[in-house]
Protein backbone atom coordinates (compact mmCIF):
# COMPACT_ATOMS: atom_id res chain seq x y z
CA UNK A 1 0.00 0.00 0.00
CA UNK A 2 1.47 3.18 -0.99
CA UNK A 3 1.58 6.11 1.61
CA UNK A 4 0.35 9.26 1.31
CA UNK A 5 3.52 10.71 1.19
CA UNK A 6 3.97 8.95 -2.16
CA UNK A 7 0.52 9.86 -3.24
CA UNK A 8 1.48 13.49 -2.84
CA UNK A 9 4.88 12.69 -4.77
CA UNK A 10 3.15 10.97 -7.47
CA UNK A 11 0.57 14.21 -8.32
CA UNK A 12 3.32 16.63 -7.65
CA UNK A 13 5.27 15.37 -10.36
CA UNK A 14 1.97 14.88 -12.80
CA UNK A 15 1.23 18.35 -12.55
CA UNK A 16 5.01 19.34 -13.28
CA UNK A 17 4.24 17.20 -16.49
CA UNK A 18 1.06 19.20 -17.42
CA UNK A 19 2.36 22.66 -16.63
CA UNK A 20 4.54 21.41 -19.46
CA UNK A 21 2.14 19.93 -21.71
CA UNK A 22 0.22 23.14 -21.56
CA UNK A 23 3.43 25.51 -22.01
CA UNK A 24 3.84 23.75 -25.41
CA UNK A 25 0.32 23.94 -25.93
CA UNK A 26 0.61 27.56 -26.35
CA UNK A 27 3.33 27.83 -27.79
CA UNK A 28 2.05 25.52 -30.99
CA UNK A 29 -0.98 27.54 -30.75
CA UNK A 30 1.16 30.81 -31.18
CA UNK A 31 3.33 29.47 -34.14
CA UNK A 32 0.38 27.47 -35.88
CA UNK A 33 -1.74 30.90 -36.48
CA UNK A 34 1.43 32.06 -38.14
CA UNK A 35 2.38 29.28 -39.93
CA UNK A 36 -1.72 28.65 -41.21
CA UNK A 37 -1.23 32.32 -42.55
CA UNK A 38 1.79 31.41 -44.28
CA UNK A 39 0.63 28.31 -46.26
CA UNK A 40 -2.76 30.17 -46.92
CA UNK A 41 -1.03 32.95 -48.41
CA UNK A 42 1.03 30.65 -50.62
CA UNK A 43 -1.27 28.54 -51.81
CA UNK A 44 -2.63 31.10 -54.59
CA UNK A 45 0.59 31.07 -56.58
CA UNK A 46 1.44 27.50 -56.30
CA UNK A 47 -1.86 27.02 -57.63
CA UNK A 48 -1.56 29.57 -60.71
CA UNK A 49 1.68 28.59 -61.75
CA UNK A 50 0.54 25.08 -61.80
CA UNK A 51 -2.12 26.22 -64.10
CA UNK A 52 -0.39 28.32 -66.26
CA UNK A 53 2.68 25.91 -66.78
CA UNK A 54 -0.40 23.00 -67.50
CA UNK A 55 -1.87 25.87 -70.33
CA UNK A 56 1.70 26.68 -71.87
CA UNK A 57 2.44 23.19 -71.91
CA UNK A 58 -0.90 21.82 -73.76
CA UNK A 59 -0.49 24.62 -75.99
CA UNK A 60 2.79 23.84 -76.63
CA UNK A 61 2.89 20.62 -76.73
CA UNK A 62 3.24 20.05 -80.42
CA UNK A 63 6.95 21.62 -80.67
CA UNK A 64 10.15 19.83 -80.78
CA UNK A 65 12.05 22.44 -78.59
CA UNK A 66 9.30 21.46 -75.79
CA UNK A 67 9.89 18.01 -75.72
CA UNK A 68 13.81 19.15 -75.61
CA UNK A 69 13.27 20.32 -72.14
CA UNK A 70 14.97 17.94 -69.75
CA UNK A 71 12.32 18.62 -66.09
CA UNK A 72 9.35 17.53 -68.66
CA UNK A 73 11.01 14.15 -70.07
CA UNK A 74 9.03 11.09 -68.83
CA UNK A 75 11.86 8.30 -68.51
CA UNK A 76 11.00 5.47 -70.21
CA UNK A 77 11.87 2.95 -67.10
CA UNK A 78 12.25 4.47 -63.81
CA UNK A 79 14.96 2.87 -61.99
CA UNK A 80 15.72 5.15 -59.34
CA UNK A 81 13.91 7.86 -57.97
CA UNK A 82 14.44 10.65 -54.90
CA UNK A 83 11.84 10.91 -51.97
CA UNK A 84 11.80 14.01 -50.70
CA UNK A 85 10.51 13.45 -46.94
CA UNK A 86 8.77 16.49 -45.35
CA UNK A 87 9.11 15.71 -41.11
CA UNK A 88 9.42 17.82 -38.13
CA UNK A 89 12.91 18.31 -36.89
CA UNK A 90 11.29 17.55 -32.86
CA UNK A 91 9.11 14.82 -31.50
CA UNK A 92 6.10 15.34 -29.12
CA UNK A 93 3.78 16.08 -32.04
CA UNK A 94 1.46 13.09 -32.04
CA UNK A 95 1.51 10.94 -34.95
CA UNK A 96 2.58 13.67 -37.22
CA UNK A 97 6.35 12.18 -38.01
CA UNK A 98 4.99 8.49 -38.04
CA UNK A 99 2.88 9.32 -40.37
CA UNK A 100 4.65 10.69 -42.96
CA UNK A 101 7.62 8.67 -42.49
CA UNK A 102 5.50 5.38 -42.76
CA UNK A 103 3.36 6.81 -45.82
CA UNK A 104 6.68 7.37 -47.78
CA UNK A 105 8.32 4.32 -47.14
CA UNK A 106 5.36 2.44 -47.84
CA UNK A 107 4.66 3.94 -51.38
CA UNK A 108 8.35 3.45 -51.89
CA UNK A 109 7.70 -0.45 -51.36
CA UNK A 110 4.68 -0.39 -53.79
CA UNK A 111 7.03 0.99 -56.46
CA UNK A 112 8.52 -2.45 -57.73
CA UNK A 113 11.95 -2.48 -59.11
CA UNK A 114 12.85 1.23 -58.37
CA UNK A 115 15.79 2.11 -55.74
CA UNK A 116 14.76 5.14 -54.12
CA UNK A 117 17.37 7.69 -52.41
CA UNK A 118 15.79 10.13 -49.62
CA UNK A 119 16.45 13.86 -49.24
CA UNK A 120 15.72 14.78 -46.14
CA UNK A 121 13.89 18.10 -44.82
CA UNK A 122 13.62 17.37 -41.26
CA UNK A 123 15.82 15.45 -38.35
CA UNK A 124 12.80 13.05 -37.73
CA UNK A 125 12.14 11.86 -41.30
CA UNK A 126 16.69 11.66 -41.51
CA UNK A 127 16.60 8.85 -38.24
CA UNK A 128 14.21 7.20 -39.13
CA UNK A 129 15.17 5.95 -42.36
CA UNK A 130 18.95 5.97 -41.59
CA UNK A 131 17.49 3.73 -38.70
CA UNK A 132 16.15 1.29 -41.97
CA UNK A 133 18.85 1.47 -44.17
CA UNK A 134 17.87 4.01 -47.32
CA UNK A 135 20.47 5.62 -48.65
CA UNK A 136 20.25 9.23 -47.99
CA UNK A 137 21.30 11.74 -50.57
CA UNK A 138 20.54 15.03 -48.89
CA UNK A 139 20.01 16.21 -44.71
CA UNK A 140 18.39 19.30 -44.27
CA UNK A 141 17.11 20.52 -40.66
CA UNK A 142 15.90 23.60 -38.97
CA UNK A 143 13.51 24.92 -41.95
CA UNK A 144 10.35 24.36 -39.70
CA UNK A 145 11.04 26.95 -37.74
CA UNK A 146 10.99 29.96 -39.93
CA UNK A 147 10.85 28.89 -43.64
CA UNK A 148 13.35 30.53 -45.95
CA UNK A 149 12.30 30.15 -49.42
CA UNK A 150 16.34 30.60 -50.18
CA UNK A 151 16.80 27.39 -48.13
CA UNK A 152 14.01 25.14 -49.85
CA UNK A 153 15.12 26.73 -53.54
CA UNK A 154 18.30 24.76 -53.10
CA UNK A 155 16.88 21.65 -52.54
CA UNK A 156 14.68 22.36 -55.31
CA UNK A 157 17.68 23.14 -57.56
CA UNK A 158 19.57 20.20 -56.32
CA UNK A 159 17.11 17.85 -57.34
CA UNK A 160 16.14 19.21 -60.32
CA UNK A 161 19.85 18.99 -61.41
CA UNK A 162 19.75 15.60 -61.01
CA UNK A 163 16.83 14.55 -62.57
CA UNK A 164 18.07 16.88 -65.68
CA UNK A 165 21.38 14.81 -65.48
CA UNK A 166 19.77 11.41 -65.53
CA UNK A 167 20.58 10.57 -62.22
CA UNK A 168 17.51 9.81 -61.14
CA UNK A 169 14.34 8.99 -63.15
CA UNK A 170 11.89 10.98 -60.82
CA UNK A 171 11.54 12.77 -57.73
CA UNK A 172 8.49 12.48 -55.17
CA UNK A 173 7.68 14.76 -52.12
CA UNK A 174 5.99 13.58 -48.91
CA UNK A 175 4.64 15.60 -46.31
CA UNK A 176 1.55 16.36 -44.35
CA UNK A 177 -0.72 18.49 -46.04
CA UNK A 178 -2.80 20.72 -43.82
CA UNK A 179 -6.00 20.68 -44.24
CA UNK A 180 -7.33 22.13 -41.11
CA UNK A 181 -6.21 22.25 -36.96
CA UNK A 182 -8.00 18.47 -36.61
CA UNK A 183 -6.73 17.53 -39.86
CA UNK A 184 -3.64 16.44 -41.90
CA UNK A 185 -3.34 14.81 -44.54
CA UNK A 186 -0.17 12.73 -46.07
CA UNK A 187 0.32 13.81 -49.20
CA UNK A 188 2.54 11.65 -51.53
CA UNK A 189 2.98 13.85 -55.40
CA UNK A 190 5.18 13.65 -58.33
CA UNK A 191 7.21 16.57 -58.70
CA UNK A 192 9.67 15.34 -61.71
CA UNK A 193 8.77 14.74 -64.44
CA UNK A 194 6.34 17.70 -63.85
CA UNK A 195 3.38 16.80 -63.84
CA UNK A 196 0.93 18.40 -66.21
CA UNK A 197 -3.10 19.23 -65.41
CA UNK A 198 -4.89 17.64 -68.11
CA UNK A 199 -7.61 19.73 -69.67
CA UNK A 200 -9.25 19.80 -72.96
CA UNK A 201 -9.49 23.25 -73.63
CA UNK A 202 -6.34 24.45 -75.02
CA UNK A 203 -6.34 28.36 -75.73
CA UNK A 204 -4.25 30.05 -78.74
CA UNK A 205 -1.68 32.44 -76.80
CA UNK A 206 0.03 35.29 -78.27
CA UNK A 207 3.56 34.61 -77.12
CA UNK A 208 6.40 37.54 -76.71
CA UNK A 209 8.83 34.58 -75.96
CA UNK A 210 8.83 31.54 -77.41
CA UNK A 211 6.87 29.01 -75.81
CA UNK A 212 10.03 26.98 -74.75
CA UNK A 213 11.73 29.93 -73.58
CA UNK A 214 8.92 30.85 -71.28
CA UNK A 215 8.77 27.09 -69.95
CA UNK A 216 12.64 26.58 -69.44
CA UNK A 217 12.11 29.56 -66.84
CA UNK A 218 8.97 28.32 -65.40
CA UNK A 219 9.72 25.10 -64.86
CA UNK A 220 12.68 25.54 -62.28
CA UNK A 221 10.58 28.26 -60.46
CA UNK A 222 7.44 25.31 -60.16
CA UNK A 223 9.69 23.00 -58.61
CA UNK A 224 10.93 25.27 -56.42
CA UNK A 225 7.32 26.48 -55.56
CA UNK A 226 6.21 22.98 -55.59
CA UNK A 227 8.62 22.52 -52.94
CA UNK A 228 7.94 25.72 -50.73
CA UNK A 229 4.45 24.71 -50.38
CA UNK A 230 5.04 21.27 -48.97
CA UNK A 231 7.55 22.53 -46.57
CA UNK A 232 4.27 25.42 -45.49
CA UNK A 233 2.08 22.76 -45.36
CA UNK A 234 4.27 20.78 -43.28
CA UNK A 235 5.19 23.36 -41.19
CA UNK A 236 1.41 24.10 -40.13
CA UNK A 237 0.48 20.76 -39.54
CA UNK A 238 3.12 19.89 -37.30
CA UNK A 239 2.30 22.80 -34.92
CA UNK A 240 -1.42 21.67 -35.44
CA UNK A 241 -0.65 18.16 -34.83
CA UNK A 242 1.54 19.16 -31.68
CA UNK A 243 -0.81 21.51 -30.44
CA UNK A 244 -3.93 18.59 -30.59
CA UNK A 245 -1.17 16.20 -28.68
CA UNK A 246 -0.37 18.82 -26.21
CA UNK A 247 -4.08 19.28 -25.42
CA UNK A 248 -4.69 15.66 -24.99
CA UNK A 249 -1.58 15.21 -22.95
CA UNK A 250 -2.85 18.02 -20.69
CA UNK A 251 -6.25 16.53 -20.07
CA UNK A 252 -4.93 13.32 -19.60
CA UNK A 253 -3.03 14.52 -16.96
CA UNK A 254 -6.12 16.38 -15.19
CA UNK A 255 -7.66 12.59 -14.97
CA UNK A 256 -4.42 11.47 -13.86
CA UNK A 257 -4.50 13.78 -10.80
CA UNK A 258 -7.77 13.44 -10.34
CA UNK A 259 -8.02 9.71 -10.00
CA UNK A 260 -4.99 9.52 -7.80
CA UNK A 261 -6.26 12.01 -5.58
CA UNK A 262 -9.24 9.96 -5.17
CA UNK A 263 -7.08 6.98 -4.49
CA UNK A 264 -5.14 9.47 -1.93
CA UNK A 265 -7.93 10.28 -0.24
CA UNK A 266 -9.34 6.88 0.49
CA UNK A 267 -6.09 5.78 1.70
CA UNK A 268 -6.12 8.28 4.01
CA UNK A 269 -9.77 7.57 5.35
CA UNK A 270 -8.40 4.46 5.60
CA UNK A 271 -6.17 5.47 8.08
CA UNK A 272 -8.35 7.38 9.88
CA UNK A 273 -10.79 5.42 10.68
CA UNK A 274 -8.10 2.30 12.05
CA UNK A 275 -7.06 4.76 14.17
CA UNK A 276 -10.22 5.93 15.82
CA UNK A 277 -10.85 1.62 16.02
CA UNK A 278 -8.12 1.39 17.70
CA UNK A 279 -8.84 4.13 20.37
CA UNK A 280 -12.16 2.92 20.79
CA UNK A 281 -11.00 -0.48 21.52
CA UNK A 282 -8.53 0.48 23.89
CA UNK A 283 -10.87 2.55 25.60
CA UNK A 284 -13.28 -0.44 26.16
CA UNK A 285 -10.58 -2.82 27.51
CA UNK A 286 -10.01 -0.53 30.19
CA UNK A 287 -13.10 -0.50 31.33
CA UNK B 1 -17.12 50.04 -73.05
CA UNK B 2 -16.49 46.75 -72.26
CA UNK B 3 -15.86 47.30 -68.56
CA UNK B 4 -13.40 45.83 -65.79
CA UNK B 5 -11.27 42.43 -65.75
CA UNK B 6 -10.02 41.00 -62.88
CA UNK B 7 -6.51 41.60 -61.92
CA UNK B 8 -4.18 39.11 -59.90
CA UNK B 9 -1.03 39.82 -58.51
CA UNK B 10 0.62 36.94 -56.61
CA UNK B 11 4.61 36.17 -55.69
CA UNK B 12 4.98 32.68 -53.73
CA UNK B 13 4.48 34.36 -50.14
CA UNK B 14 1.06 36.02 -50.57
CA UNK B 15 -1.98 37.27 -52.84
CA UNK B 16 -0.67 41.16 -53.10
CA UNK B 17 -3.99 41.99 -55.54
CA UNK B 18 -7.35 40.57 -56.46
CA UNK B 19 -9.16 43.65 -57.92
CA UNK B 20 -11.55 44.51 -60.93
CA UNK B 21 -9.12 46.62 -62.79
CA UNK B 22 -10.06 48.88 -66.34
CA UNK B 23 -6.59 48.25 -67.32
CA UNK B 24 -3.26 47.51 -66.76
CA UNK B 25 0.10 48.36 -67.71
CA UNK B 26 3.48 45.41 -66.93
CA UNK B 27 6.78 45.69 -67.53
CA UNK B 28 6.92 42.96 -69.99
CA UNK B 29 10.63 41.54 -70.87
CA UNK B 30 10.54 43.18 -74.35
CA UNK B 31 8.80 46.50 -73.05
CA UNK B 32 5.91 47.50 -71.36
CA UNK B 33 2.54 46.33 -72.43
CA UNK B 34 -0.87 47.84 -71.89
CA UNK B 35 -3.46 45.73 -71.22
CA UNK B 36 -7.32 46.26 -71.81
CA UNK B 37 -10.10 44.16 -71.07
CA UNK B 38 -10.66 41.56 -73.60
CA UNK B 39 -7.24 41.36 -74.82
CA UNK B 40 -6.43 38.20 -76.90
CA UNK B 41 -4.52 35.71 -74.49
CA UNK B 42 -0.93 36.04 -74.05
CA UNK B 43 1.94 34.98 -72.55
CA UNK B 44 4.84 36.60 -71.35
CA UNK B 45 7.94 36.57 -68.96
CA UNK B 46 8.22 40.04 -66.72
CA UNK B 47 10.85 42.21 -65.99
CA UNK B 48 11.59 43.95 -63.16
CA UNK B 49 9.42 47.00 -63.01
CA UNK B 50 6.23 48.66 -62.09
CA UNK B 51 3.17 47.51 -62.72
CA UNK B 52 0.22 49.94 -62.52
CA UNK B 53 -3.37 50.02 -63.02
CA UNK B 54 -6.92 51.54 -62.65
CA UNK B 55 -9.13 50.80 -60.40
CA UNK B 56 -12.86 52.18 -59.35
CA UNK B 57 -10.73 54.10 -56.40
CA UNK B 58 -7.90 55.34 -58.60
CA UNK B 59 -4.46 54.56 -60.47
CA UNK B 60 -2.42 52.19 -58.38
CA UNK B 61 1.05 50.39 -58.86
CA UNK B 62 3.05 47.68 -57.72
CA UNK B 63 6.81 46.71 -58.17
CA UNK B 64 7.44 43.68 -59.67
CA UNK B 65 10.96 42.18 -59.66
CA UNK B 66 10.34 39.89 -62.86
CA UNK B 67 7.87 37.28 -63.18
CA UNK B 68 5.27 36.22 -65.70
CA UNK B 69 2.50 37.55 -66.80
CA UNK B 70 -0.47 35.46 -68.48
CA UNK B 71 -4.13 36.98 -70.32
CA UNK B 72 -6.99 35.03 -70.03
CA UNK B 73 -10.22 35.88 -71.22
CA UNK B 74 -11.37 35.48 -67.66
CA UNK B 75 -8.76 38.43 -66.22
CA UNK B 76 -4.74 38.36 -66.33
CA UNK B 77 -2.55 36.89 -63.74
CA UNK B 78 0.74 38.39 -62.50
CA UNK B 79 2.99 35.34 -61.13
CA UNK B 80 5.81 37.82 -59.55
CA UNK B 81 9.13 36.12 -58.25
CA UNK B 82 8.82 39.61 -55.92
CA UNK B 83 6.29 42.20 -55.32
CA UNK B 84 5.85 45.38 -53.11
CA UNK B 85 3.43 48.20 -52.63
CA UNK B 86 5.51 51.37 -53.30
CA UNK B 87 4.59 52.00 -50.13
CA UNK B 88 6.55 49.00 -48.65
CA UNK B 89 9.63 49.98 -50.07
CA UNK B 90 12.58 51.01 -47.79
CA UNK B 91 14.23 53.35 -50.16
CA UNK B 92 17.47 53.46 -48.11
CA UNK B 93 17.97 49.78 -48.82
CA UNK B 94 16.94 49.85 -52.29
CA UNK B 95 19.75 52.60 -53.19
CA UNK B 96 22.16 50.61 -51.18
CA UNK B 97 21.13 47.62 -53.00
CA UNK B 98 21.73 49.49 -56.95
CA UNK B 99 24.85 50.78 -55.20
CA UNK B 100 26.00 47.51 -54.65
CA UNK B 101 25.06 45.79 -57.66
CA UNK B 102 26.50 48.52 -59.88
CA UNK B 103 29.85 48.80 -58.30
CA UNK B 104 30.27 44.81 -58.82
CA UNK B 105 29.34 44.92 -62.27
CA UNK B 106 32.49 48.02 -62.69
CA UNK B 107 34.57 45.61 -60.52
CA UNK B 108 33.24 42.45 -62.15
CA UNK B 109 35.85 39.76 -62.33
CA UNK B 110 35.16 36.82 -60.86
CA UNK B 111 31.56 38.08 -60.11
CA UNK B 112 28.43 36.56 -61.86
CA UNK B 113 27.18 38.68 -64.11
CA UNK B 114 24.17 38.10 -64.64
CA UNK B 115 23.13 37.97 -61.37
CA UNK B 116 24.50 41.55 -60.68
CA UNK B 117 22.70 42.82 -63.71
CA UNK B 118 19.55 41.24 -62.40
CA UNK B 119 19.99 42.75 -58.87
CA UNK B 120 20.85 45.88 -60.41
CA UNK B 121 17.57 45.79 -62.33
CA UNK B 122 15.53 44.86 -59.33
CA UNK B 123 16.76 47.82 -57.59
CA UNK B 124 16.22 50.22 -59.81
CA UNK B 125 12.88 49.55 -60.31
CA UNK B 126 12.27 50.03 -56.38
CA UNK B 127 13.97 53.27 -56.83
CA UNK B 128 11.77 54.72 -59.43
CA UNK B 129 9.00 53.69 -58.11
CA UNK B 130 9.71 54.83 -54.48
CA UNK B 131 10.52 58.49 -56.26
CA UNK B 132 7.43 58.06 -58.14
CA UNK B 133 4.84 57.54 -55.70
CA UNK B 134 6.24 58.57 -52.30
CA UNK B 135 6.22 57.11 -49.21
Amino acid sequence: MPSLIDFRRRIRSVKNTQQITKAMKMVSAAKLRRAQEAVLAARPFANMLGQMLGNVARAAAGSDAVKELPLLQQRESVKKAVMVVISADRGLAGAFNSNVNRGAQKFMQEQAGVTFEIESIGKKGRDYFRRRAFSISGDHQNFSRKPVYADVAAVAAKVSQRYAAGEVDAVYVAYNEFKSVMTQRLQVEQVLPVPLAESADTTEYIYEQPAEVLLASLLPRYVEVELWRSVLESTASEHAARMTAMDAASRNASEVIERVTLQMNRVRQASITREIIEVVSGASALK
Amino acid sequence: MAGTFELEVATPDRLLVREQVTDAEAPGRNGYLGILPDHAPLLTELAPGILTYTTAGGKRSVVVGGGWMEVLPTGVRVLATVAENPNEIDLKRAEAALDRAERRLKESGEMDIPRALAAAERARARVAAAAQFGR
